[in-house]
């Protein structure tokens, strides 16, 4: 016989591997607020079992604690308890022979940290303070808009309903059809059975396939005026909801339109002029009033508008770009990325004909900017980013389908200087290799590689390095900024000014737009509040019941887009609709988390807020 | 209307059915552990899994809806095992010794697991024990607890107090009391409505027979019962009595048969309340601006904790008056014992209530004003049933006994006292009176009868249109109180009762799993209160002696001092 044989990969071993790949879809659609203790008792059970078992530490050690945790689980735990869990979990930390003993009592550590009140709680009041969240996609949304019951209404063509109840949480269906970036579909609890609902892809739908649907009627006039700063989506949030609400509302827009960074910084392809139209053109039919080219400071100042209305929203957005610093950055050449969707949206379009770009960045914005580049003609587009391409901030699908359209994308390039033409022109970008390395702060970091300098040849370069917040005209006035960003409270009042409230990218930093709207929703009930009223927002809709026949594992219906060799030469809509068939079939995997399970003892569905 | 098959039988039944209802309509039973009607419809326990064609898992027939052409299975191989195998694994979570089980006998697990012919469980059991203060009315045992959740739903619901909240996750899953407070720092109203609902014995309230039975030993304690209205309604459920021979007469007899030195009535302090707090209504009535209207209704202590608790600013619209169980108390210990010539120290006043909250008033220290504790002992219903158990009462066999006199002789208007709007008519009757000088016909006022949670009559007595409005169920008083804050509504007098249906339906009487008697223990006062000679509790003989020969007349200072106290002052 052979010293050496292949290795059979035995049956046992793949279906463990297979239950390996089920616990982390599993794992990763977690549902939100189970008891963090309880689930750190769960991950050292299974620790344990990964444990081979020659090192006391993690043999004993594992199992041990393990059995502290769930003393404390039963109620029968003690402060002198808490101090063996530390004791000892650091101890296996610090005498594990592999990883497996170490980063499991790590993660004990890790949580004995941060969720040390929960610890407490199960000795003083024999129970924690986590509250299962019933419905993973609504909880998850920021705007908490009722998931479940749109696709059950979108899964029995009741379009119109469909968006009737998404506007009771947020007045963007159509913008948030195209362009959110569906954080509702994160933890999923489709992902137990096989992937995560297409959301966003269903909504799109229902946007598609509605006819006109009007807003509800407003309650009756309070008599309250309202001023709000921005036309951006987090003030006609709050504008929609204010005037729904029965008070009066004015928008002062700085530019020609209203949108904001909806419609000067996303470009056409993604989101068309004329879902945005449909939005705004609902929240204006309430009512609100818009005062455009209007810019605070100038036009009228914020004490003004505070003197003539009952409370004042500010949202002004982040509209202004950041830079790096690097030399030759005022080039003839380098734009930033927001100046050119701006322009690009407003004004003639420029012509990149015969041109060569370099895009400096790695989150949305550096990828509007890529294929906006392409889309104007250039011959050659390349991304630059400090990172990998895994580590870019832009959602996978837009690298994706920006390098499909023949844009490179070079990982781990910093940039050092801009190289110019003796005329102050940009003739190419020096950067410097990086080599990722230790993880900080949740990241790996890049750092320089002992390699030299590279250049890149290039026309023009387009940095997308970050936005930040022209607050200066309202600090000016007494707003409190820290840190370039005004400062806001949860609810959205502005400490120490009366009846001021703020919100979205102006007091995030730039977010995205379904953020921006949760903030407008969370003013217009805290204005509401601050003037005296309670008025409930509902949508009065049948949702259609929970059925019990659920859908077997079944495949995630992706939208797809047209064809990348015609869509980069236009800028019209590129993502394609689902078909009749394929939305049939998507809204039937959807479980029904807001009657299953939790739900159908608690917080299964919020009608009014 | 929807066509389904269950077990081989065609039912029709309209849209929006459930599996459950649709197989009860055919004479289907499909047990059912935690499901309640429309209060907790969670499906937690799965009991009541049924196979149905075509789909794979079992579905629950308590909150599937029926479809038209399903084809339902109740009983198969996998049901039977599925739901013997579900009951198993509750009882690895139960502590079972029934046989020092409160509900021993009337436990709907226990049931179940005789149904499922179970007779022994293969899991390891493991039911952790949570602390319990035993001196408080309801007692809870944590090991006996089955996570039904329908506790925290009655609470959260019906009473829309959330006492009750689920805390942990997965095998750690608890119910415990909001935020892990104790019960006296959260707003109980001690309803006991989570007791009567709960399908086990995790909830039941504390026992205080043994005291009862030790003064009736005592030779030196003279033993006083007084019986509360709804009692008669339900106090034979247990005992396996036909309703014909479950009397008010035969009642007294089984107490009496306990060793009761006298069985009096709390009907007969019942028209006492109405003598007094009638003359405080007119006195609200004819003096506008005066007095915070509209009068509240005091005579349930789980309303008045509730009021303190949760709307402390709306307290002085509670009347003055005392409840019947305490004036009941305050006068035995003043009137009654100076009537038998016995030191009050000596007299042991026991009352038999359909409540738990009554454990705590007669402790409430501005309720005890004839001697340091008026009402010495509070029992439930249940109690009362078990202390005939104990001693063997053979109650069929008893003949009817009248009540002692004295403070025995009750009307109808006192008796009414026990169903859900019963406190209004019957004071309505008397201040009728009190304004006019004559009667009424006593059934002039029976639209405030009813089992909705809250219904409004107004009425014209002489001249002058008075707005009521009866309500039962602490969820429909919040509703109310925002309502009249709000100034959406506006009424002069308006009755409030813990229990949804009054006392009849209050959380110390008999339970019956699954069903709300409320109606049916009510109607049966309502048919007394016709059939009872006296209609208007100022026509009650002892009462009129009372007032001659003792308190002089309504709101005399005496009255006052025995039979008023005010609620803001209460100890919670």
């Amino acid at each position: 016989m052979s010293r050496l044989s292949i290795t059979p990969w035995e049956n046992a071993q793949r279906t463990v591997d297979d239950l390996y790949a089920d616990m982390e879809r599993r794992i990763s659609s977690a549902p939100c607020g189970n008891c963090p203790v309880e689930l750190t008792s769960a991950f050292l059970k299974l620790c344990l079992a990964q444990s081979c078992g020659k090192c006391v530490p993690c043999r004993i050690g594992l199992d041990r604690l393990s059995d502290l945790l769930d003393r404390l689980l039963d109620g029968q735990g003690s402060e002198e308890d808490m101090e063996t869990i530390l004791r000892s979990a650091q101890a296996i930390v610090d005498s594990a022979d592999c990883a497996i003993g170490f980063e499991a009592a790590q993660m004990v550590l890790d949580g004995y940290v941060a969720f040390h009140d929960d610890y407490v709680a199960h000795i003083s009041h024999g129970g924690c303070t986590a509250n299962f969240k019933s419905v993973p996609c609504v909880e998850l949304c920021p705007a908490h808009v009722d998931v479940p019951g749109y696709i059950s209404l979108v899964g029995e063509e009741r379009y119109d309903d469909a968006i009737r109840l998404i506007r009771k949480d947020n007045p963007f269906p159509s913008v948030c059809g195209l362009i959110c970036e569906h954080p509702c579909e994160t933890h999923c609890r489709r992902s137990i059975v096989d992937a995560p609902l297409n959301i966003r892809g269903v909504k799109r739908f229902a946007v598609d396939h509605a006819g006109h649907v009007p807003a509800p009627p407003c309650a009756p006039a309070t008599g309250k005026h309202i001023a709000i700063v921005g036309g951006g989506p987090s003030g006609l949030t709050a504008a929609y909801f204010l005037s729904l609400m029965g008070h009066k509302c004015t928008v002062f827009e700085k530019n020609e339109k209203l949108g904001g960074m909806l419609r000067y910084g996303i470009p056409s392809y993604r989101l068309p002029a004329s879902y945005l139209e449909r939005d705004i053109d609902c929240i204006l039919s309430t009512g609100v009033e818009v005062k455009l080219n209007c810019t605070i400071g100038k036009d009228v100042t914020l004490e003004e508008l505070r003197r003539d209305h009952d409370s004042v929203y500010l949202a002004i957005g982040a509209a202004l770009h950041k830079t790096l610093g690097i030399p030759g950055e005022d080039a003839k050449g380098v734009l930033s990325a927001i100046e050119l969707l701006d322009t690009t949206t407003r004004k003639a379009k420029p012509n990149f004909t015969g041109q060569r770009v370099v895009i400096v960045g790695g989150g949305n914005v550096a990828m509007d900017a890529t294929r906006t580049a392409v889309r104007l003609g250039a011959t050659s587009v390349k991304c630059v980013y400090r990172r990998r391409i895994p580590d870019m901030t832009a959602l996978p699908e837009e690298v994706e389908g920006a390098m499909a359209e023949g844009c490179e994308i070079l990982p781990l390039k910093a940039p050092v200087r801009v190289e110019t033409s003796t005329s102050g022109r940009v003739t190419g970008l020096i950067v410097q290799p990086q080599v990722i390395g230790e993880v900080k702060g949740g990241r790996p970091a890049p750092r320089d590689a002992d390699q030299p300098e590279e250049f890149i040849p290039c026309d023009v370069i387009l940095m997308a390095v970050g936005q930040r917040v022209d607050a200066e005209p309202f600090t000016r006035e007494g707003v409190p900024a820290n840190r370039g960003t005004i400062v806001a409270g949860p609810d959205g009042s502005v400490p120490g000014l009366e009846g001021v409230f703020s919100g979205g990218d102006c007091v995030s930093g730039p977010a995205t737009v379904i953020l921006a709207i949760e903030a407008g929703k969370v003013a217009a009930a805290s204005i509401d509040e601050y003037l005296g009223f309670h008025t409930d927002i509902s949508a009065n809709l049948e949702i259609p019941p929970a059925p019990f026949r659920l859908k077997q594992a079944t495949g995630r219906i992706d939208l797809t887009e047209r064809e990348a060799s015609w869509r980069k030469n236009d800028f019209e809509l590129m993502e394609n609709c689902m078909s009749d068939q394929e939305m049939a079939q998507e809204c039937s995997r959807c479980l029904r988390c807001d009657h299953y399970g939790h739900a159908g003892f608690k917080g299964g569905r919020k009608t009014t807020w | 209307m929807v066509t389904l098959t269950i077990d081989k039988k065609t039912v029709t039944v309209p849209e929006g059915t459930t599996i459950l209802d649709a197989a009860r309509q055919a004479d289907i039973i499909i047990p059912t552990l935690c499901y309640l009607r429309d209060v907790n419809e969670v499906a937690s326990c799965r009991i009541c899994a049924v196979e149905v064609e075509g789909v794979d898992k079992l579905a629950t027939a308590c909150n599937t809806l029926a479809e038209d052409g399903m084809v339902v299975h109740t009983n198969t191989q996998r049901v039977r095992v599925t739901r013997k195998t579900n009951v198993e694994l509750i009882l690895s979570q139960h502590v079972d010794h029934c046989v020092t089980c409160v509900r021993s006998g009337n436990c709907t697990l226990q049931t179940l697991s005789k149904d499922m012919n179970i007779q022994n469980v293969p899991f390891s059991q493991n039911a952790a024990r949570r602390p319990w203060d035993p001196a408080l009315p309801i007692l809870r045992d944590s090991t006996k607890c089955i996570k039904c959740l329908r506790c925290v739903s009655v609470c959260d619901r019906v009473q829309s107090l959330g006492v009750w909240e689920v805390t942990g996750s997965g095998a750690h899953t608890a119910i415990r009391i909001r935020g892990g407070l104790r019960m006296d720092e959260v707003n109980c109203s001690l309803c006991g409505q989570c007791v009567t609902h709960c399908p086990v014995g995790a909830l039941r309230e504390r026992d205080d027979t043994e005291q009862v039975f030790a003064a009736l030993a005592d030779p030196k304690k003279t033993v006083v019962f007084q019986v509360a209205p709804a009692v008669r309604a339900a106090w034979a459920d247990s005992l396996g009595l036909p309703t014909e021979l479950a009397t008010e007469k035969r009642m007294v007899a089984a107490i009496r048969a306990l060793g009761a030195d006298y069985v009096f009535d709390t009907s007969f302090s019942a028209d006492l309340t109405i003598m007094e707090e009638s003359s405080e209504f007119i006195q609200r009535l004819t003096n506008p601006g005066q007095y915070p209207m509209p009068m509240f209704t005091s005579c349930c202590p789980g309303w008045v904790r509730f009021l303190k608790l949760e709307y402390p600013e709306m307290v002085p619209h509670l009347s003055s008056a005392k409840s019947p169980q305490q004036m009941f108390g305050a006068v035995t210990k003043s009137y009654f014992a100076q009537k038998i010539g016995v030191d009050p120290k000596d007299i042991c006043c026991v009352s038999i209530m359909p409540c738990t909250a009554k454990k705590y008033e007669s402790g409430v220290p501005q309720v005890n004003d004839a001697s340091d504790r008026d009402v010495d002992i509070v029992l439930t219903t249940r109690e009362l049933v078990r202390m005939l158990r104990a001693f063997q009462v053979n109650v069929r066999t008893l003949p009817e006994e009248d009540f002692d006199t004295t403070m025995g002789a009750h009307t109808g208007a006192g008796l009414i006292f026990g169903a859900a709007g019963g406190v209004m008519e019957a004071a309505l009757r008397t201040a009728h009176y009190f304004i006019t000088g004559h009667n009424t016909d006593p059934d002039a006022f029976r639209d405030v009868r009813g089992s909705d949670g809250w219904r409004d009559a107004s009425f014209d007595i002489d001249g002058t249109t008075v707005r009521l409005a009866v309500v039962s169920g602490l969820g429909n008083a919040r509703e109310l109180i925002h309502a009249i804050k709000s100034g959406r509504v506006r009424y002069d007098f308006v009755e409030v009762m813990s229990c949804p249906g009054g006392c009849a339906g209050g959380g110390g009487q008999p339970i019956r799993d699954g069903q709300e008697l409320a109606g049916v223990r009510g109607s049966l006062l309502y048919d007394l209160d016709a059939a009872n000679p006296l209609r208007f509790s100022h026509e009650n003989p002892e009462i009129q002696n009372l007032y001659q020969e003792y308190l002089e007349k309504p709101l005399s200072p005496k009255a006052h001092h025995l039979l008023h106290s005010d609620k803001g002052e209460w100890t919670l």
